[in-house]
């Protein structure tokens, strides 16, 4: 690992919320081209940690470096996938204009997105099979054609780095299939991809590597090496026994 | 038509399309509230500015007042963000202290300032012909239209330049802050925008009624379209047609022109939202009721799907197979004989094949819940659209 280069490198990292902390100390590097589960109790900061990384929120100590530098210089390397729940999905537009939107970073104020933008967004919506619903309109679509509206989005944003909040949160097992192949070939293109994630089960599967979270950092690193029961426990306060350590 | 007549109703229609614009963004972001509090604490703003200038459309009073608007905002962000009362609350306490400070200051210096509450609350239209623009001797026209005019053109530049910025900050500030575009910053851009546009019209139509005039065509709007061009489009087209129907309203009852034009808005808000083709009232009601009856015709089907046996499907058993209460069982056979799903023989059902393939498809869609498997029934039932 310490030969490959990092993504995102945190030091120090301290995020409070009217002053209690939310997020302690925190000292964390991914390496690029891993496909990232952040996983810890609800109020363990996943979401904060993202944000925080995308400079949505502002940390009160420690620093966050994107491919080495700061957040704000490295804007065009990083998607994001908010969580679903975070829009109002009856905001008067189709799936294809929000598609669109993942372009509007590229392209800067005021200038308008034309046809190169809108082929970026079919080609964006085809790799996740939404197509046929480019020009519903988004209130018409269901949770898990939503959530792959969001990853379209994320894709048309062509970053090497994307951040992804609870994806596989209320769609059905056939979308979650089709977007965690998504993330295992955006990982074969040599990106990195963090997501916060809440199916423990589902870890080992899915993931190469895996970080920790409750507050403060527990663990992090492969998730051949570091997924246990012994972490878990320590997470999770509780006895826990996933037994998936074969 | 004289020419004061024709000038009232230019300065209402062009007072209403000002409103309409950010009062479109104002619905999308759950804040028309806030310009609710707006209206009213800008007063102080306009006293203030009206002692510095001695002249209601003076710019820089327009200014003043506008920065009370903002000021407001910000007083209703910090309070919120304490975390100890929630933006409604906050909202109640800091526009009516405003609004307040405004009243004393007028009642304070009444003798000598031709500035009276009324005329601030409701306006007055009919005297803004009045008030002319002179420059050099010549009559440029009412100096309201003037105004209102500027903050009309500034508006839909802003909205033609940042349409993009303003969709993305609104949709999904989280993402549009990633992208490098800031959502405080278009936030405020709305907000300072909404107070000018407040400012400038409370002269003509009042400090409460302009709120009329920003939400009345958007909300309208919104039941009507699920695309935000259009959405913008309808509620300039329903401010205007307000605007110029109420006055007509008014010159016939021979009343208040900005309370005619508010309550055309209100009236034409409840025709559409009973009438609207997708969101009104009256469609959403007949489609529950059409779900309705297509549940028990499907729960009917599957019942004859299932049972061979003869007494499971004499037509005298179907009440008790379906919730008659809620639909009548005659109204489920009639649906399921016209779209021939089923055939009756002696008083005994049978499925059709085609009501055999529904059944069959249904089944398929309950068990698999996939959207696509039912992609074909959707033109002929509401129950499968969503």
């Amino acid at each position: 690992m310490d030969t490959q280069k990092l993504a995102v490198q945190i030091d120090d990292l301290t995020v409070a919320y009217n002053y209690k902390p939310v997020l302690w100390d925190i000292d964390l590097s991914v390496p690029e081209g891993v496909l990232m589960a952040i996983v810890g109790p609800n109020g363990a900061g996943k979401s904060t940690l993202i944000k925080t990384i995308l400079g949505i929120i502002k940390p009160i100590a420690g620093t966050v470096s994107i491919y080495g530098k700061t957040y704000s210089k490295q804007r065009k390397l990083v998607a994001y996938v908010p969580q679903k729940g975070s829009v109002d999905w009856d905001f008067p537009t189709t799936a294809l204009d929000v598609v669109m939107m993942g372009t509007y970073g590229n392209l800067g104020w005021i200038k308008r997105p034309g046809q190169k933008e809108k082929k970026i967004a079919l080609e964006s919506m085809e790799k996740v099979g939404m197509l046929a619903y480019k020009n519903r309109q988004i209130s018409q679509l269901s949770g898990g054609q939503q959530q792959r509206v969001f990853l379209a989005r994320a894709l048309a944003q062509d970053a090497s780095i994307y951040f992804m909040d609870e994806p596989f949160q209320g769609v059905d097992a056939t979308t979650e299939i089709a977007i965690i192949n998504i993330l295992k070939e955006l990982r074969k293109a040599g990106k990195t991809v963090v997501v916060v994630h809440h199916d423990l089960q589902t870890v080992p599967e899915y993931f190469d590597w895996v970080t920790f979270l409750n507050v403060k950092k527990i663990a992090t690193g492969p998730v051949k090496e570091i997924f246990n029961d012994d972490n878990l426990t320590k997470t999770y306060g509780i006895n826990y026994k996933v037994a998936v350590n074969k | 038509m004289s020419n004061p007549q024709i000038e009232i109703q230019l300065i209402a229609a062009i007072v209403a399309m000002a409103c309409a614009i950010p009062g479109v963004f104002l619905v999308l972001r759950k804040m028309a509230l806030i310009s609710d509090a707006i209206s009213h604490s800008i007063l102080p703003g306009i006293v203030i500015g009206f002692f510095v200038t001695q002249d209601l459309n003076s710019p820089l009073l327009i200014l003043l007042a506008a920065l009370t608007g903002v000021i407001t905002v910000v007083m209703v962000e910090f309070i919120q963000k304490t975390g100890l009362v929630k933006e409604d609350t906050a909202i109640g306490l800091v526009f009516p202290v405003l609004f307040s400070i405004g009243v004393i200051l007028i009642a304070k210096n009444a003798n000598d300032v031709h500035l009276d509450v009324d005329a601030v609350l409701l306006g007055e239209l009919a005297f803004a012909p009045f008030d002319r623009l002179m420059v050099g001797g010549a009559d440029w026209g009412p100096k309201s239209l003037w105004v209102m005019g500027s903050i009309l053109f500034i508006t839909v530049s802003l909205l033609v330049l940042f349409f993009k910025e303003l969709k993305v900050t609104t949709f999904d500030a989280g993402l549009s802050s990633v992208l490098g575009i800031s959502p405080v910053v278009m936030h405020y851009g709305l907000m300072s925008i909404s107070s000018i546009t407040v400012v400038g019209a409370f002269d003509a139509v009042g400090a409460i009624l302009v709120v009329a005039l920003m939400i009345a065509p958007a909300a309208t709007a919104y039941l009507l379209t699920e695309d935000l061009k259009k959405m913008i489009w309808l509620s300039l087209l329903f401010g205007v047609f307000s605007a110029i129907s109420g006055y007509w309203v008014a010159n016939f009852l021979d009343a208040s022109i900005s309370g005619s034009i508010a309550t055309t808005l209100g009236i034409i808000f409840l025709v559409v939202y009973l009438f609207a083709p997708k969101k009104g009232l009256i469609s959403v009601l007949y489609r529950q009721k059409q779900q309705r009856i297509e549940v028990s015709l499907i729960t009917f089907l599957l019942h004859l799907n299932r049972h061979e046996e003869e007494s499971e499907r004499h037509i005298n058993h179907l009440q008790e197979h379906i919730n008659w209460q809620a639909v009548r069982a005659r109204t489920v056979l009639d649906l399921a004989v016209k779209n021939n799903l089923v055939k009756i023989e002696d008083d005994i059902v049978f499925l059709t094949e085609k009501g055999l393939a529904f059944t069959e498809k249904s089944l398929e869609y309950i068990l698999s819940n996939k959207d696509e498997k039912i992609e074909p029934m959707k033109e002929d039932f509401f129950l499968f659209r969503g």
